[in-house]
């Protein structure tokens, strides 16, 4: 009984490693990045794991390298965190019947939901002969290993070998860059790819690099709830 | 350990709170949607159309510091970020993209700009 239960997570695992290998690449890269900036603000490789084991956020845990200054105060770390985060609410929905079949796992399968994860849900099929709970879980493990696995190698080599890191934090645009263009190739998503780009330009422009971002959401949203009741409308009428 | 910038209980402190309010982020759908309630359609649409808008705030979000009008009048973002584009649109390989994209930044500001 356990040798069989083992063999099933070994299958899930085996099945699930070879589409974690885009992840693991980028998370390296911009896990190190992170460990790299921590160990610059004076946080060695134990500090860069325990942070990665805890909060696991690629953009939050880039933020999160700031609040490490008497200036910023601990309701400025709850609110920015909870603004550069608030996209993973709308993850959770969109997963709400598909962790259905994760059981005693779910915590940790909503726990992990980073952008990256997320998008392998979708880009992966679990293979017939292997359980869906087990494969999503090995994703998602996987991928946070990386992670992991990444800030320490970074905390580790800026700690011991000093160097100029100034601009290595780029990783992290050219990582949503990607998933932008990603996104864009697959042709369905450009008009909310579009209205995120200019509404948040825009806002930008309006209220400044320190108060634009909560603007910018609810313009978002209003724009494409208006789009979606356009439709809606059309749609109706397309009917009639 | 004594080079911190803040004191070790502020930092663990600090740690918790960004772990407790990123997981908040995370598990608020499923708060709010326990299995078997039914999702409202105009939640269920934004949460659709949600996710590729967001991505492209995130992109902006990461260039916010740039500032188009004095010198180097955003070059760097700009040839590393186009550098990103082309190449991850002929390869589709993530590391490559990612990777060749930061370390020419790095090069750029360091030297070329610096």
């Amino acid at each position: 009984m356990i040798l069989e239960k083992q063999n099933t997570y070994r299958a899930a695992f085996k099945a699930a490693f070879p589409h974690t290998i885009p992840v693991l690449t980028g998370y390296l890269f911009i896990g190190i990045a992170f460990g790299v900036m921590f160990a610059d603000k004076g946080y060695n490789f134990i500090w860069a794991g325990v942070m990665s084991l805890l909060v696991y956020a690629g953009s939050g845990q880039y933020l999160a390298v700031n609040f490490f200054d008497p200036s910023v105060s601990l309701l400025q770390v709850v609110f920015l965190t909870f603004m550069v985060n608030i996209r993973h609410i709308f993850y959770g929905l969109s997963l709400l019947d598909k962790f259905k079949v994760s059981g005693k796992k779910k915590p940790y399968m909503i726990f992990s939901l980073t952008d990256e994860t997320y998008s392998l849900y979708f880009l992966t099929k679990t293979p017939p002969n292997v359980d869906e709970g087990k494969f999503l879980f090995a994703i998602a493990l996987l991928d946070q290993s990386y992670w992991i696995l990444g800030s320490i190698i970074g905390a580790v080599a800026g700690t011991l070998i000093p160097f100029d890191s100034t601009g290595i934090d780029f990783a992290m645009t050219a990582l949503f860059i990607v998933i932008f263009v990603e996104q864009w190739l697959e042709k369905k998503n450009r008009f909310p790819a579009v209205v995120g780009v200019v509404t948040t330009i825009i806002s930008l422009l309006v209220f400044g690099r320190e108060n634009f971002v909560l603007p910018a959401m609810i313009a978002i949203m209003t724009v494409l709830l208006g789009k979606n009741r356009m439709d809606n409308k059309k749609g109706a009428k397309d009917n009639e | 350990m004594n080079n911190l910038p803040v004191s070790f209980q502020h930092s663990v402190i600090i740690i918790v709170l960004v772990a407790v309010t990123t997981f908040a982020t995370r598990v608020i759908p499923f708060i709010l949607f326990p299995s078997g309630k039914k999702v409202p359609k105009t939640v269920e649409q934004l949460g659709k159309v949600l996710p590729p808008a967001v991505i492209g705030m995130l992109v902006i979000y990461c260039l916010k510091s740039v500032s188009p009008l004095t010198y180097p009048f955003g070059l760097p973002e700009l040839i590393a970020g186009l550098l990103v584009v082309i190449l991850h649109v002929l390869k589709r390989n993530n590391l490559l993209s990612i990777g060749v994209g930061t370390v020419v930044y790095m090069v750029l500001v360091q030297t070329v700009f610096a």
